[in-house]
């Protein structure tokens, strides 16, 4: 119990003092998170948009695969991704194997489903409400798409930080591609991970602090551009 | 290539629309000519609404077929109709952003669309709110913004669907006045309603409908005075009629 309580007050302390190497690790985090969930919006939301759409042979197969994806194990995809990157895959050549260009590509692939799947929900049901109206304007398919991801937005915000919260959260997938080398692709995550089995439960309670605390963030936030968006918008 | 200076007239010819072989709409043979206002009256579900889509051409006939000005057809011919809905959609925008994109639409330059879009504003008395979100106007307001709209598109035909029956009698008498506005800058209305006060302040030619069949197409005075059809005498005394 007094373990529990030292290490609680030493995480604490971590967190009020600013620790350094604390904060180049959440610093990591957030930048890879960030920028998987980036890229993973830029291919997600047109392709949701699509799917939602247009009708094409195969699409209701790649919709149903597409939201099955959403609870794609991170291990897997981390195993996916180290075989493509590791020396002897098909994109050995690059050297990206251990770096965080890795486990950004490992991240991205494990949010795009879930940003696809909830933009092509979303999509379809405003399509429900306007296709007669954007049929009647003679909109075109492109516009079609960029009026409904832009009148969807506050609900395609709410995708998309979901999507950074199962990113920020996970472990396998950047453990794997990323090695967890110290300084170099070590995350809240992994380090939580490795310092617990080492026992030293100082930093670990401090990162869980700050993830908690992230994770919370975000999602206020979500709930509060709804809300405001609702009132607003209507 | 230089369009024709109007898509009119529209001319139906045998039009059907069925729906799992169940017949909705059947063997419409019409012509709609510019600077008339057409009414379309019937009994609920005798088709009005369907009518208007196909003739709007948002759907397709199943049977015979629907032309603009002789054969024309297809996106070129869309630009040119409005079409205003019992429920109007508004984009999550403001008020004068819902006209704006209309004129991008039409090809607009960027730089006019602000003074054209303030201007059909105006027409319908909806100035004040062009800075408002088009979502949180009341009824009457949202009903205006849709036909400020359609007015930025400069139509040639102006498709109403039932536009007053979900509002308020002050409110359903400006959309009135606006429909007046159209007419009188030369737009065709062809506008369904059940409100017979309405139809006879707006009508020069009704369309009458009963059970997915054309049973009048008569100038509105002499509709009024006598319909031909034992069906909209009965219409017209207030009868229940299917």
């Amino acid at each position: 119990m007094s373990d529990l309580s030292q290490a609680l007050s030493l995480a604490l302390e971590l967190v009020v003092t600013l620790d350094p190497q604390m904060l180049g690790i959440v610093r990591l985090s957030v930048l890879v998170s960030g920028s998987a969930v980036l890229l993973a919006a830029l291919i997600g939301l047109p392709l949701g948009a699509v799917l939602a759409l247009s009708a094409f042979p195969g699409r209701g197969a790649l919709v149903v695969m597409l939201n099955a994806f959403m609870g794609l194990p991170p291990v897997v995809v981390g195993l996916g991704v180290y075989l493509l990157l590791s020396r002897a895959g098909p994109l050995g050549e690059a050297g990206l194997l251990f770096t965080p260009a890795a486990m950004v590509v490992a991240q991205t692939l494990l949010v795009l489903p879930i940003v696809a799947a909830l933009s092509r929900q979303v999509v379809a049901d405003l399509w429900e409400e306007y296709g007669e109206q954007l049929r009647s304007l003679g909109v075109s398919g492109l516009g079609r798409m960029a009026t409904l991801l832009w009148d969807g937005r506050f609900s395609l915000l709410t995708a998309v930080l979901a999507g950074f919260g199962r990113a920020a959260a996970e472990v396998g997938a950047v453990m794997i591609v990323g090695g967890n080398i110290k300084g170099v692709t070590r995350t809240m995550t992994t380090t939580i991970a490795l310092e617990t089995s080492k026992g030293d439960l100082a930093l670990a309670l401090g990162l869980g602090l700050i993830l908690i605390a992230l994770v919370t963030g975000v999602n206020a936030a979500v709930f509060l551009v709804g809300q405001w968006a609702r009132r607003r918008m209507g | 290539m230089r369009a024709p200076d109007t898509i009119l007239p529209l001319e139906l010819e045998r039009v059907g629309f069925a729906v799992g072989g169940r017949p909705l709409l059947d063997d419409i043979t019409l012509r709609l000519e510019a600077g008339v206002r057409t009414i379309i009256l019937g009994p609920n579900g005798a088709g009005k609404s369907l009518l208007l889509r196909l003739c709007h051409g948002l759907l397709a006939p199943s049977d015979g077929s629907v032309r603009w000005h002789g054969a024309m057809a297809g996106e070129p011919v869309r630009r040119r109709q409005a079409m205003v809905f019992q429920r109007p959609v508004l984009l999550r925008r403001s008020a004068v952003a819902n006209v704006r994109y209309v004129l991008a639409l039409g090809g607009v330059p960027w730089r006019r669309r602000g003074a054209l879009a303030m201007e059909a504003l105006e027409r319908f008395g909806l100035a004040a709110l062009a800075q408002r979100p088009a979502r949180v106007l009341s009824g009457g307001e949202q009903q205006r913004l849709a036909l400020a709209r359609a007015w930025a598109a400069g139509p040639d035909v102006l498709f109403l669907d039932e536009p007053t029956s979900a509002l308020d009698p002050a409110a359903a008498l400006s959309v009135e006045m606006a429909v007046q506005e159209f007419h009188a800058s030369g737009t065709k209305i062809v506008m369904t309603t059940h409100d017979l006060g309405q139809a006879r302040r707006l009508a020069d030619e009704v369309v009458f409908l009963s059970r997915g069949r054309l049973v009048e197409l008569a100038p509105a005075v002499e509709f009024f005075k006598g319909p031909a059809s034992p069906q909209a005498r009965a219409f017209l005394a207030g009868e229940l009629v299917c």
